[in-house]
């Protein structure tokens, strides 16, 4: 399986990632300057976290306009499975790829802790290896995670089955106290219509092994893994 | 020309910064503040001289970078 992952000025995710896809699928993904302008035959692509560009601007708007993100766009059009995390997630809603915005958090605070998710949704090759309604322990990093779009779009995404995951207690009630960021309807991951673009705030590739303390993002690389290579 | 950009929420678009400036003002004994909404203020110099063309331009530089219109609006002022 061959994966890249974008790395732009201020990504400080991007070899959390690798060391995740590595330890997935047995291969060295390519890390991929942002001025590159051209991929190779791909199976993955990454988006990784960090403050790209300073969060100049807003979070993700000068990375959105990087020479590569034409190319991601392009192969995304294609169905190559795109993966947004946290300033990654930024990114894909400035260039379009997915609805909505990421805004300043409600608490006006960084946020950097474990959350409780709830897996919304199995059918992509992202979240095909949690059941529906698992609740999973991973760590969310960012000051700007709370998810806004319209009434239009956020009907949209519940009618398509497009949130991936929720914020919710350790229970699974999705609860305001759950909460972390103000985002609406406690959205902490969604997909694109096709299901092969998945942005989320929250970091599984920070939680892969007991070693660092969990392995609950760890099947959401094994089972990208499996669908890719099988 | 010179050119000045205030970029702002759009109403009803939660603006928690605005609000917590609010209520520090308030701690400071400011009354009266029904609302506040805090926003960004870009100024730039443009070679153009033509008024028309220029707002076109920087209404394509707005739609396209300087605002998410997810969430924001733009006001364009050419001087």
């Amino acid at each position: 399986m061959k994966a890249a992952i974008i790395v732009f000025p201020g990504s400080n995710c991007d070899r959390d990632m690798q060391v995740a896809i590595r330890a997935a699928s047995g291969q060295e993904p390519i890390m991929v300057w942002h001025k590159d302008t051209e991929l190779p035959q791909l199976d993955l692509i990454a988006v990784p976290g960090g403050f790209s560009y300073g969060d100049y601007l807003r979070s993700g708007a000068i990375a959105a306009h990087s020479p590569i993100m034409k190319e991601v766009a392009e192969r995304a059009a294609m169905g190559v499975p795109v993966l947004g995390i946290c300033n990654g997630f930024q990114i894909l809603t400035e260039t379009g790829l997915l609805p909505g915005a990421l805004m300043r958090n409600a608490g006006l605070k960084y946020i950097c802790r474990d959350v409780w998710l709830k897996v919304e949704q199995t059918h992509s090759i992202f979240t095909r290896g949690y059941d529906k309604g698992q609740i999973i322990r991973v760590p969310i990093a960012h000051h700007d995670g709370n998810y806004f779009c319209d009434d239009v779009t956020v009907n949209r995404l519940e009618d398509q089955n497009r949130i991936a995951f929720r914020y919710c207690e350790s229970d699974g009630s999705v609860s305001d106290d759950a909460n972390p960021n103000g985002s609406r309807h406690n959205i902490a991951g969604i997909l694109n219509r096709r299901k092969n673009i998945l942005g989320m705030m929250p970091h599984p590739e920070r939680l892969i092994s007991s070693t660092l303390g969990g392995s609950d993002g760890k099947a959401m690389f094994d089972s990208a893994v499996t669908a890719l290579t099988s | 020309m010179r050119v000045k950009i205030h970029v702002t929420l759009k109403t009803g678009v939660l603006d928690p910064q605005g609000k917590a400036v609010q209520h520090a003002l308030g701690a400071l004994g400011f009354t009266g503040i029904t609302d506040i909404r805090q926003g960004k203020f870009i100024e730039m110099e443009l070679s153009e001289t033509n008024d028309v063309v220029a707002h076109k331009t920087v209404t394509n530089m707005c739609e396209k970078l300087l605002a998410n219109t997810v969430i924001e609006n733009y006001e364009i002022e050419i001087s």
